[in-house]
C-alpha cells in the first residue's frame, strides 16, 4: 500500500527523455560561456575559419596580454575598482540589512508596519528613473568620475532589508532575545551577539546576490564613470566598442571579467541557488 | 506579525531596573530608539539617492533643461512632445516588442524546466547550477558574446544557417532579426533563474492534491495544467511583474549588440526607450526630455505591469 502511495506521489516519471531535455538545455546555457572561452584562447585569424574552431587553442596568454596592455580600456584598474566597489557594497548592505531586518521582525516600534510598506515599495522603482537627477547629483557634489559615486548610494537595499525581516521573522526565537535583554545586553549587543550568528546563512546569500550584482551593474558606471576610473564592466565596453573586430582580445577580456564570478557560483552554488528557490516561496 | 513575536520592553526594563536606575533609564532609551537607529540608514541614505532623484526627475521634466546655463520652466511642453515625438514611438513599439518575444517562451520555457528539475532526478545540483549559470554572466559579457554569435560575416549562427543551405542573415540590419538577437540574449540569462523560482513554488504545492488527482484518473498533462499552474499563480504573477520591470528597462544588451551606440542600428530599429533617454540626456544633454521620457517609462512599466497581472490572474485561475 506504502509503495503504490509513493509511486502516485511522483507524477512524472523520469523517462531517458527527461534527461535528454535537460542535458538540451544545460548545453544551451554552457555553450556561449563555453565559446567565450575557446574564442579568448585562440587568434584571430582562425576565428573566420569555415568549420569556426570548436576546441580551446594555445593563444590565452597572449591575448590576455593584450588586455592588460590595452590603455585604452584601463582593464586591471576595472578589475581592481570593481573588486573594491562590490565588497565595500556587499558589507554594507549585508550590515544594513540585517540590522533593519532584525529591527522590522523583532523590535515593537511605532510606525513599523507602514515603513515596511515604504521599504517593499522602494523595490518596485526602476533604476533608470531616477538615472538622470542622481547624475546631475553627482555632478553638483563633484562624484562624477569617482568611485565614490557608483558606492554611496548602493550602500543600502530595500530587497536584502525585505529578504533579512522575513528570515529573521522565523529562524529568531523571541526567547532568545529576551533573555539576552535581561541578561542586559544592548539592542546592538543583541544583534551582534545572538541574531548575525543566526541570519548568518540567509546573510550569506544576500552577500553573494548583492557582489555579483554590484560586479554585473552596467548603466549607472556607464553614465557616471569614465575611461581614467572604470569598473570592469565599463573597460569590458570600452574594449568591446573600440576593438570589436579583435574578438581574441575582447573576449579574453570578458573571459577574465566573469571568471570572479565563476568561482564565486562554483563555490557558493548551492547555496545561491536555495536563496532564489525559497525567496519564490516567500514573495 | 502578531504581538507574541516582538520581544517586550518592559521585561528588558524591570530587570535592568533591579540593578541600578541610572541603567534602567539607559535601557528605556536603548529600547526605545535603537529601532529608529537601526532602520535610519535605510530611509537617510533612500531619501537621498533614491527618492530625491525621483521626486526631481520629475521636476526637472517640467524644464527646458540643459547641463548648462538657463533652465525655463515650461509646464507640460516635454510630455506633449513627446506624445508626437516619432522617435519615442519608436523606441517604444522596439521596447515592446522585444520584451513581448523576450518574455512569452522565456516563461514557458522556465515552467517547462521547472516541472523536469522538480522530478526525481540524479545530479541535481549539477543541473539547477547549469541552468542558473547564464545568470551569473554579466549583462555586458552576454551582449559581446552573443553580438559575435549574431555577427554578419563571422558569426556561429550563420554559419549553421548558412550549413543548412539557407541564406545568412544581417541580424543587426532587420527589424525583427535585431529583435530576435536581443530576445534571445535576454531569455538566455533569465530563463534560468525564473525556473528556479518556479521550481521552489512547485516545490511548495501540497502532495496531496496530486494524490487526489491520480485517484481521479487525472493525466499528467491535466494536473500540470489543472494543478500545478494555478497552484503556481502567486509566483507567476511574481515573475511576470520581475520580467517586466526589467524587460521595459532593456537597454545593455542592445546598446553592446549595436557596438556602443545609442542609436540602436542604422534605422533605430532596435533603439529601446531607455537608449533613448540616455541619448537625449548624455549625449544631447537635453535633460529636461530626458527626465520625461523617465517618467514615460515609468507610467508605462506600472501600466505593464497591472495588465499582466490581469493577464496572468485570469489565465492562471
Amino acid at each position: 500500500m506504502s509503495t503504490m502511495k509513493a509511486a502516485s506521489v511522483r507524477l512524472w516519471r523520469t523517462s531517458p527523455a527527461t534527461y535528454i531535455a535537460l542535458i538540451v538545455g544545460c548545453v544551451t546555457s554552457l555553450f556561449p560561456i563555453y565559446w567565450m572561452f575557446v574564442v579568448a584562447t585562440r587568434s584571430n585569424d582562425v576565428i573566420n575559419d569555415v568549420p569556426p574552431p570548436l576546441l580551446p587553442g594555445a593563444a590565452l596568454a597572449d591575448n590576455v596580454g593584450r588586455v592588460f596592455a590595452n590603455e585604452h580600456a584601463a582593464f586591471a584598474y576595472g578589475l581592481v575598482n570593481s573588486l573594491v566597489v562590490s565588497s565595500v557594497v556587499t558589507l554594507s548592505v549585508v550590515f544594513f540589512s540585517t540590522l533593519a531586518g532584525f529591527a522590522f521582525a523583532k523590535l515593537r516600534f511605532r510606525g513599523r508596519n507602514g515603513m515596511l510598506m515604504v521599504i517593499i515599495g522602494t523595490m518596485m522603482v526602476p533604476v533608470q528613473l531616477g538615472l538622470i537627477p542622481l547624475y546631475m547629483l553627482m555632478v553638483k557634489i563633484g562624484w562624477n568620475g569617482h568611485l565614490q559615486a557608483v558606492i554611496v548610494p548602493f550602500l543600502v537595499s530595500g530587497f536584502g532589508v525585505f529578504m533579512m525581516r522575513q528570515y529573521a521573522a522565523e529562524a529568531i526565537s523571541d526567547e532568545l532575545v529576551e533573555a539576552a535583554r535581561v541578561d542586559g545586553c544592548s539592542t546592538f549587543r543583541i544583534y551582534w551577539n545572538v541574531v548575525l550568528p543566526v541570519l548568518r546563512p540567509a546573510a550569506a546569500v544576500l552577500g553573494l546576490l548583492t557582489f555579483m550584482q554590484t560586479w554585473n551593474e552596467f548603466i549607472w558606471p556607464y553614465a557616471v564613470l569614465d575611461a581614467n576610473t572604470p569598473t570592469v564592466q565599463l573597460s569590458l565596453s570600452l574594449l568591446a566598442t573600440a576593438y570589436y573586430t579583435d574578438y581574441a582580445q575582447v573576449f579574453a577580456a570578458t573571459a577574465l571579467a566573469t571568471l570572479p564570478l565563476f568561482a564565486v557560483f562554483i563555490l557558493f552554488g548551492r547555496q545561491i541557488i536555495g536563496g532564489i528557490m525559497e525567496g519564490s516561496i516567500k514573495s | 506579525m502578531t504581538s507574541s513575536s516582538v520581544v517586550r520592553a518592559s521585561a528588558a526594563a524591570r530587570a535592568a531596573d533591579a540593578r541600578d536606575p541610572w541603567r534602567s533609564r539607559l535601557t528605556r532609551a536603548d529600547v526605545r530608539f535603537a529601532p529608529y537607529l537601526f532602520i535610519a540608514p535605510f530611509f537617510v541614505l533612500f531619501a537621498i539617492f533614491g527618492a530625491f532623484p525621483l521626486v526631481y526627475t520629475g521636476w526637472v521634466s517640467l524644464h527646458d533643461w540643459h547641463l548648462i546655463g538657463d533652465h525655463t520652466f515650461v509646464g507640460l511642453d516635454n510630455y506633449t512632445a513627446l506624445f508626437s515625438d516619432p522617435d519615442f514611438w519608436n523606441a517604444l513599439k522596439n521596447t515592446v516588442g522585444i520584451f513581448v518575444i523576450a518574455t512569452v517562451p522565456q516563461l514557458l520555457m522556465a515552467l517547462g524546466m521547472a516541472n523536469l528539475l522538480n522530478r526525481k532526478i540524479r545530479a541535481r545540483t549539477f543541473f539547477r547550477m547549469g541552468v542558473l549559470i547564464p545568470n551569473v554572466t554579466s549583462v555586458a559579457a552576454v551582449g559581446i558574446v552573443f553580438g559575435q554569435l549574431f555577427a554578419r560575416d563571422v558569426g556561429l549562427v550563420n554559419y549553421v544557417i548558412t550549413s543548412l543551405g539557407l541564406d545568412a542573415v544581417d541580424w543587426q540590419a532587420n527589424t525583427w532579426s535585431s529583435w530576435i538577437a536581443i530576445a534571445t540574449m535576454v531569455d538566455w540569462r533569465w530563463t534560468g533563474y525564473n525556473t528556479l523560482i518556479l521550481l521552489g513554488a512547485m516545490q511548495a504545492i501540497p502532495k496531496e492534491l496530486f494524490e487526489a488527482a491520480s485517484l481521479d484518473g487525472a493525466a499528467p498533462w491535466q494536473q500540470f495544467w489543472r494543478i500545478t499552474v494555478p497552484q503556481l499563480r502567486p509566483t507567476l504573477v511574481f515573475t511576470v511583474i520581475i520580467s517586466t520591470i526589467g524587460g521595459l528597462q532593456l537597454f545593455t544588451e542592445p546598446v553592446i549588440f549595436g557596438n556602443g551606440r545609442m542609436l540602436g542600428g542604422t534605422l533605430g530599429q532596435f533603439q529601446t526607450v531607455t537608449m533613448y533617454m540616455y541619448e537625449t540626456a548624455f549625449q544631447r544633454f537635453q535633460y529636461g526630455y530626458g527626465a520625461a521620457i523617465a517618467w514615460a517609462l515609468f507610467g508605462l512599466i506600472v501600466v505593464f505591469s497591472l495588465i499582466n497581472l490581469l493577464i496572468v490572474r485570469r489565465a492562471a485561475r
